[in-house]
């Protein structure tokens, strides 16, 4: 189904959560909502349910108003962040709830239940509670319970918050090999950018109640529309710059910029795994540290004149021969942008 | 507490000198001391308070004699007293069970101006002597009172009458039920009801599918302690009902009455009986208890 979205705005007493908000999904496509806690994402995906009214804006599903329908009528399956599974039900009266409450035929609901329990994997747990399931078990009959009415969109919100790192990834492999197979339309919020990122075809990525960005996967982390998209997505270091033409002057940094930025103060956003650094004297830096991670390591530097810079490299790189702490490197920058600083942003930025 | 803390810190480090090591024992052997005496005053103090007075009913009634508490249970104006409570607490339990459930929706459920004013409000019997709610009623609606004459219009009778009986027992027992589903529903949220609407689920099928199912147990608590509560109503009943042999006596109130008329057979006989439905009724909370918080 395709979802349009239309200025929805909504408060909560003084606090903005959801602002101007507009954007499209396409009939199919999987998309991400991805931005910090408390950025509006699972209001935005609460008001498409349903189950949150917006002070203003429009909804509409496949070119029909769904503002004001009530989350009953929409034909929308929803996922739980702590997955709201009904706990005196078992599994399989938890996926048949949706057929049972239309009064769909016992039989006609078997087979449903049936199909969906195939369809997860969770065959052989259909008299279980669920309480005696595992997190990624629960998640899963959640989505499937959000499936059996077969509804025209998918509202996922945090959908592997809850469960350890090792499930998550299994999950999200899972999710993304299940939409492709059922091919409803689907939308899930999540603060994890790498989550964002591995499973959809298209994020959003939200800040205080705006989108930043609406782009592929690929779109975000090469062209970051905004500052907070850009330093919101990867390990990046940021500094106070003077712009002039297509240059920024930090320091001892002097680096060409990609894209534009207006001449003046700015701040310029690096990369860590942007840019290279090398054993050389006088050079521009002093390393402070070296961490290696498995087969990573992390360079701390100390930019004359601009402050701390992070690199990142293979462990191996015949860049690092000869870099130990103490020593002065020379960097060099391979992409940077700058963007326009604003008044009360103007002192310096520790690196995210 | 401090003592527990500094002998924590004393282990801590991986090589521990020997003095330390001393300091630990002492400590420990004096918490063990202390730990004893403090459960030995809290035990002998729960013995003195709870169980004599049981030992001392049960004594009493061998003393008498079961086959004499028994005959005097037996008479008519016994049998009327003890239905007259079982019917009054049945009421009190149908009515508050249904008035609470809906009560704890609207308080938890719902954001309005006064709900926090309403949610103290329904504490109010906890906080006041039963004998202080009797005498309000009284003003309100004894000879004197501020509506007797619109009931009195009507022909109805409510002071030393059914109907004054059943409000002071509605009244005592008001809370029980309200407060523990209040308490479970904040308890489990509202994602349960919310995931039941977006499949489709109307607020009448949420309500019995969803919540009810959810709250059982805490209903089953609350119905227990009202019916707890009302059976055991003294003063209230007593200003209101003027407990009149075979009229608007209850069974407290025919324990009083027995008492000051000094007949023990029926007065132990009497208080027998409730102390050992307070002792069933007692396990079956224990139990209703553990099940609301294994679900």
């Amino acid at each position: 189904m395709h979802i349009k979205v239309e200025h929805l705005c909504k408060r909560f007493g003084d606090f903005a959560a959801v602002d101007d908000v507009s954007f499209e999904v396409s009939d199919g496509s999987l998309v991400a909502l991805l931005g910090p806690s408390g950025s509006g994402k699972s209001t935005i995906l609460r008001i498409l349910a349903g189950l949150e009214s917006a002070d203003s804006g429009q909804v509409w599903f496949d070119g029909e108003p769904a503002t004001d329908l009530h989350a009953r009528v929409r034909g929308v399956g929803f996922v739980f962040q702590h997955y709201a599974l009904f706990r005196h039900l078992t599994v399989a009266q938890n996926i048949g709830f949706g057929l049972d409450v239309r009064r769909v035929e016992k039989s006609a609901v078997r087979k449903r239940v049936k199909e969906l329990l195939a369809l997860t994997g969770l065959s052989g747990l259909e008299q279980r509670y669920p309480s005696q399931l595992s997190g990624g078990q629960r998640q899963r009959v959640a989505l499937a319970r959000a499936l059996a009415p077969e509804p025209k969109v998918l509202l996922l919100d945090e959908p592997f918050g809850a469960v350890d790192a090792k499930v998550r990834e299994e999950l999200r492999q899972w999710l993304r090999r299940l939409h492709d197979e059922v091919g409803v339309t689907s939308i899930f919020v999540t603060h994890d950018q790498e989550e964002a990122f591995s499973v959809s075809d298209r994020v959003l990525l939200v800040n205080h109640g705006r989108i930043e960005q609406n782009g592929t996967p690929m779109e975000i982390l090469d062209d970051p529309a905004t500052e907070f998209v850009a330093r919101f997505v990867g390990e990046v270091n940021v500094f106070p710059a003077t712009v002039r033409d297509d240059r920024a002057q930090s320091g001892a940094l002097n680096v060409r910029i990609k894209g534009s930025a207006p001449s003046g103060l700015a701040h310029l956003v690096i990369r860590s795994y942007d840019l290279k650094l090398w054993r050389e004297d006088p050079g521009v830096a002093t390393v402070q540290r070296m961490v290696t991670f498995g087969d990573r390591v992390r360079v701390q530097a100390l930019v004359d004149g601009a402050g701390p810079i992070i690199a990142h490299f293979p462990r191996r790189s015949s860049l690092l021969r000869g870099v130990e702490p103490g020593c002065r490197v020379q960097v060099e920058v391979t992409t940077a942008r700058a963007y326009p600083a604003e008044a009360s942003s103007l002192h310096p930025i520790a690196a995210t | 507490m401090l003592e527990h803390a500094h002998s924590r810190a004393a282990v801590a480090p991986t090589t521990i000198p020997a003095s330390a090591l001393h300091a630990d024992a002492r400590t420990a052997a004096w918490e063990g001391i202390a730990r004893a005496a403090i459960s030995g005053v809290v035990l002998l103090y729960l013995a003195t308070v709870l169980v004599a007075p049981l030992v001392a009913l049960a004594s009493e009634l061998t003393r008498v004699g079961l086959r004499a508490a028994l005959n005097a249970l037996l008479q008519p104006n016994a049998l009327f007293a003890l239905r007259m409570s079982l019917v009054l607490a049945a009421i009190a339990v149908t009515v508050n069970a249904v008035l609470g459930t809906l009560g704890a929706l609207v308080i938890v459920r719902h954001r309005f101006i006064g709900r926090a004013w309403l949610s103290a409000l329904a504490d109010l019997p906890l906080a006041i002597s039963p004998v202080m709610i009797g005498l309000s009623f009284l003003l309100l609606l004894g000879r004197e009172g501020w509506l007797t004459p619109l009931f009195d219009h009507f022909g109805i009778k409510i002071m030393f009458a059914f109907p004054g009986l059943l409000i002071a027992t509605l009244f005592v027992a008001l809370p029980y039920t309200l407060r523990e589903i209040v308490y479970v529903l904040e308890e489990i949220g509202t994602s349960e009801e919310e995931a039941a609407a977006t499949l489709g689920a109307s607020p009448w099928q949420i309500f019995w599918r969803v919540t009810l199912p959810n709250i059982r147990f805490g209903l089953a608590y609350g119905v227990l302690m009202t019916l707890s509560r009302s059976l055991g109503e003294f003063g209230a009943v007593l200003v209101l009902g003027g407990s009149i042999s075979g009229q608007t006596q209850t069974a407290t109130t025919f324990i009083h009455d027995a008492i000051e008329e000094r007949q023990s057979a029926g007065a132990y006989g009497m208080a027998a009986v409730l102390a050992f439905t307070s002792v069933a009724l007692l396990l079956t909370l224990s139990w209703a208890k553990r099940r609301r918080q294994a679900s």
